[in-house]
Formats: structure tokens, C-alpha cells, sequence
């Protein structure tokens, strides 16, 4: 499966059925139900209670809680406000469970590549656990209860992360968001939200969660992907050919490998033509792995985390520079 | 404060963003905050509608309908209307006539199909008769798959679906 796909998530809301919802929560109640779910987590038995670490968010720095969002772990609106709230964390960094985010518990598996069925499947196996554990808010009719009825059901927002740099290219995007939100899908830019994503970066899925299974919803999910992946590569085929499309990637490769400033906004668009270089075989001398690591490293709360401390922004864009020309 | 997305109408939705590894507050009007997904799913017609409305039919209507709070947690109506958010489990059920129309908008219908919680399995556990609500999932889930063009899929749930009609009568 190409390389379009970057990364795949599956998440999860439940509630437990004897408190209120978070938003109805005093910080006293919200650390309450953290307990009982950290103690829930680490008594059950299994052999994934030992793999699993947990952080109160109000004990993270603020380049800390920011690096959890950047690693696609936990929302900004999340580590934005700390009381009452924790994030349980696998070692691998590939399962978090939001404690107090919308809903008492947000689950969520991480799997880098095209994986719907496998992420789920982890899901599935760590709900079925806290659910003989913990007593969920369920309701036979409307499935999982949640604080926002749009996540009714069950509950699973299933996504995957795209890079559709030639469909952003031919301005084809907001024509394809509106005929997937008929299909009861969605699609957003990953980074920098709003008028326009950095890196050609979007996020493909599903908003309908109650009267569809899990299974279905993938099903679907996975079809549609399968069609934006082929457009995409369709589109790519066909704007690769260009010279000056072959100037633009080999160009970026070369500002990347020797520019001493950086900021991560040029860093995310040039990483983005040379990840669609090497998708295209303009480029060779470079692996997709290289670069999505990249990707993930330059980000500026996860580099002060790295280095260990808090670092201007001016500071930063010489660091990215600096690891950009090591690793390219 | 004026919408930061069109600049031209009040913002009135203020969401937590990450930009360049600081937190940001984005604003945004309603208008705006809709297209991006972020709108308050019981629309501003009934938080209007209880303004406007509300102090006018508190005596004439009888108490469920205005003041009613649920037991367990206090929220009321209005409060789901305001702020989108429903309070507990239990408001689901006291709320239930009100909140079920935006579920029905928001999701195309209303009843749950895949995976059940533990307990509701165990509950369940007493024989029962062939639940309607299997046959309303189906149905839905048939919808769906003919939307999507599977028609093969939609042959076999169409099929199941008639075998459980058939079993009714």
C-alpha cells in the first residue's frame, strides 16, 4: 500500500455509568474518576498493565503537554487545561488513554501505515478489558453514552492520516470534503489547522457512530481510502512528469540539506515535496522513514523536550535547521 | 471579537489550538466554526428559542418541559442546548424526547449496532425475542451500504432483514 498513508488511529469514548460527565465534574470528582480508572488499569490482569505509564497532566511542563499533542497523543484541548486530568501511556507510545478529556476515558491506538483492522483490533481488546473492570454508561438503544451525542454508539472515531500533496496541488480537496461528508466521512488538514494545512497533510474520518458497527464503519472508512489513494496517485503520475514540479522537490531537498534557519511551518512544506518526490521516484537518495521521522522531530515542543529545555524561537529554528542538514 | 477565520462576523466558538508549539485560542463564529467541524450540534435555535421563549411559556407550560433538571447530575435542558454537552448517563433518559431529534439529525437514526458493553451482554443474558431494534440496524446499515454502492453487501442485508420480517409474522 504506497506511501499515502502515514498513520492510522482508532479511538475510543466511554464513561463510566455512576459519575457524571466531565462536564459536570468538579476537579474533586474528576480526580476521582482518574483513580478509579489508573487503579482499574493496573490491576487488570494483564501483561499490558506493566507496559503502561501514567502522567497527571498537571505535572507535565508546557513543552511537555505540547509534544503529547504534536505526537498526535492527546488534543490541545486536553493539556490545555490540567485540572482533574491524566494520560495513561503505553512505553511504545502507540496506545494513550485520555483520562477527563470530552469523556471519562478517550482510547486510542496509533499504528504507523494503513492498519484500520489491527489498530481496532488492539481497541477492542484494551475496552473489553477496562470494561470488565469499570462499569461503562451503556444504553442497549443509543450503544456507549458519551458527553457529546455526536460520539453516541460506538463511540470509535476511526482515522487516517493522508498525504495528498497532488491533490492539494489541483485545488481538489475542498471538491472531495464535500462529497465525503455525504458519506458521513470527514476530512481536515493534520497541521496548522484552517485555511491552509501545512505539508499536505489531512486527516480522513469517520463522523457517524451510532446505527453503523465498528466493523462497517471501517469498511467504509478503508473503501474511501482506497479511492482518495488512487486519485491521489493518479494525480501524481500526472504532475511528476513536469520539469518545473521536479525543479520544485529537487529545491526543497537542497534548502532542507543547507539552510542554517528553519522555521517549522518552510521545514513541514519542504519536507512535504520531497516526501512527494520520493512517492514519485524524482527522488532516491532519501527514505519515507527519513523524512516522517523528520516530521515528527522538528516540531518545536517535541525539540525542547528532547534537548530538556525551553528554547526561543529563534534558537529553535537554528536547532531544526541543524538536524535537518544532519539526517538529510 | 470578530471571527478570525471570514473577519467578519462576532465570534462566538473559542477552540484550543497548538501553533507553533505554544497554545493559541482560535475564534471563531458560528458560521465558521460549523465548517470546521466544531458547531454546538443543538444549533443556536434552541438556546434562541429558550430566550425568547422560555420566560414566556415558564407559566403556561407545565414544569417538565422548562425547569426540569435531572436528578443525578442537575443539568437541564438548556444547559445541553447552551454548551452542546449532555451531563450523565441519566440525562439521556430524562432529556431523552429533546435530545433524540439531534441524534437523529446528526447520525441518520438511533439505534446502536456493534460492539456491547460487558454488562449490557450479562443483563441481556435472559432469552429475549427477536429485537426489533436488530431489524432497525439492519435497515440502516442496508441505507448505508446502498449509498456507498455495495450492492452485494445490500443484497445480503436486505435478505437477513426479510428473514427476520418473515420470522414476526
Amino acid at each position: 500500500m504506497s506511501n499515502v498513508v502515514m498513520l492510522t488511529r482508532i479511538r475510543l469514548a466511554r464513561n463510566l455509568k455512576n459519575y457524571p460527565f466531565p462536564c459536570r465534574l468538579n476537579t474533586a470528582g474528576k480526580n476521582e474518576v482518574c483513580e478509579k480508572i489508573i487503579s482499574a488499569v493496573k490491576n487488570c490482569n494483564s501483561p499490558l498493565a506493566d507496559d503502561l505509564e501514567v502522567f497527571y497532566i498537571k505535572d507535565l511542563t508546557e513543552p511537555q503537554r505540547i509534544a503529547l499533542v504534536e505526537k498526535h497523543l492527546a488534543s490541545p484541548e486536553f493539556v490545555s487545561d490540567p485540572s482533574g486530568r491524566a494520560i495513561i501511556l503505553s512505553k511504545d507510545r502507540t496506545m494513550s488513554i485520555m483520562l477527563n478529556e470530552e469523556d471519562h476515558i478517550r482510547l486510542q491506538i496509533l499504528k504507523k501505515g494503513f492498519d484500520l483492522e489491527a489498530a481496532y483490533d488492539i481497541a477492542d481488546k484494551l475496552d473489553t478489558l477496562l470494561d470488565e473492570n469499570l462499569e461503562f454508561a451503556f444504553d442497549e438503544k443509543l450503544g456507549f453514552l458519551t458527553q457529546c451525542p455526536t460520539n453516541l454508539g460506538t463511540g470509535m472515531r476511526a482515522s487516517i492520516m493522508l498525504h495528498l500533496p497532488a491533490l492539494k496541488h489541483s485545488n481538489a480537496i475542498s471538491r472531495i470534503a464535500g462529497n465525503l461528508q455525504k458519506l458521513g466521512l470527514t476530512i481536515r488538514g493534520t497541521y496548522g489547522e484552517g485555511s491552509e494545512p501545512k505539508g499536505a497533510m489531512y486527516q480522513l474520518s469517520n463522523q457517524v457512530t451510532l446505527g453503523i458497527s465498528e466493523k462497517s464503519a471501517i469498511e467504509n472508512l478503508k473503501n474511501i481510502a482506497n479511492q482518495l489513494v488512487s486519485q491521489e496517485l493518479q494525480a501524481q503520475r500526472r504532475i511528476a512528469d513536469s520539469i518545473e514540479v521536479q525543479d520544485k522537490i529537487s529545491r526543497s531537498l537542497g534548502v532542507l540539506k543547507s539552510a542554517k534557519l528553519m522555521t517549522c511551518d518552510e521545514a513541514m512544506e519542504l519536507l512535504s515535496n520531497v516526501r512527494f518526490g520520493i512517492t514519485t521516484e524524482v527522488l532516491d537518495t532519501v527514505s519515507i522513514d527519513t523524512v516522517d521521522w523528520l516530521i515528527n522531530d522538528i516540531q518545536p515542543a517535541t525539540m525542547m523536550v528532547e534537548k530538556g529545555e525551553k528554547i526561543a524561537p529563534r534558537d529553535r529554528d537554528i536547532l531544526r535547521a541543524t538536524i535537518l542538514r544532519e539526517r538529510l | 471579537m470578530k471571527c478570525q477565520k471570514c473577519n467578519k462576523n462576532n465570534a462566538t466558538t473559542h477552540i484550543k489550538r497548538v501553533i507553533n508549539g505554544e497554545f493559541e485560542e482560535y475564534n471563531l463564529c458560528s458560521e465558521c466554526a460549523k465548517e470546521m467541524g466544531y458547531n454546538n450540534i443543538f444549533g443556536s435555535f434552541a438556546d434562541d428559542f429558550n430566550s425568547l421563549f422560555g420566560s414566556f411559556f415558564e407559566n403556561a407550560l407545565p414544569a417538565r418541559t422548562q425547569a426540569t433538571r435531572c436528578e443525578f447530575c442537575g443539568t437541564s435542558y438548556s444547559d445541553i442546548a447552551r454548551t452542546g454537552m449532555v451531563g450523565c448517563a441519566n440525562c439521556y433518559d430524562v432529556f431523552a424526547d429533546r435530545i433524540m431529534p439531534t441524534v437523529r439529525r446528526v447520525h441518520g437514526n438511533t439505534t446502536h449496532c456493534g460492539k456491547n458493553s460487558q454488562f449490557a451482554k450479562a443483563e441481556a443474558a435472559q432469552p429475549q425475542e427477536e429485537k426489533p431494534s436488530d431489524i432497525d440496524a439492519l435497515k440502516s446499515e442496508l441505507d448505508l451500504a446502498i449509498k456507498n454502492q455495495e450492492f452485494e453487501k445490500a443484497a445480503e442485508l436486505r435478505d437477513k432483514i426479510k428473514a427476520m420480517e418473515g420470522k414476526d409474522e
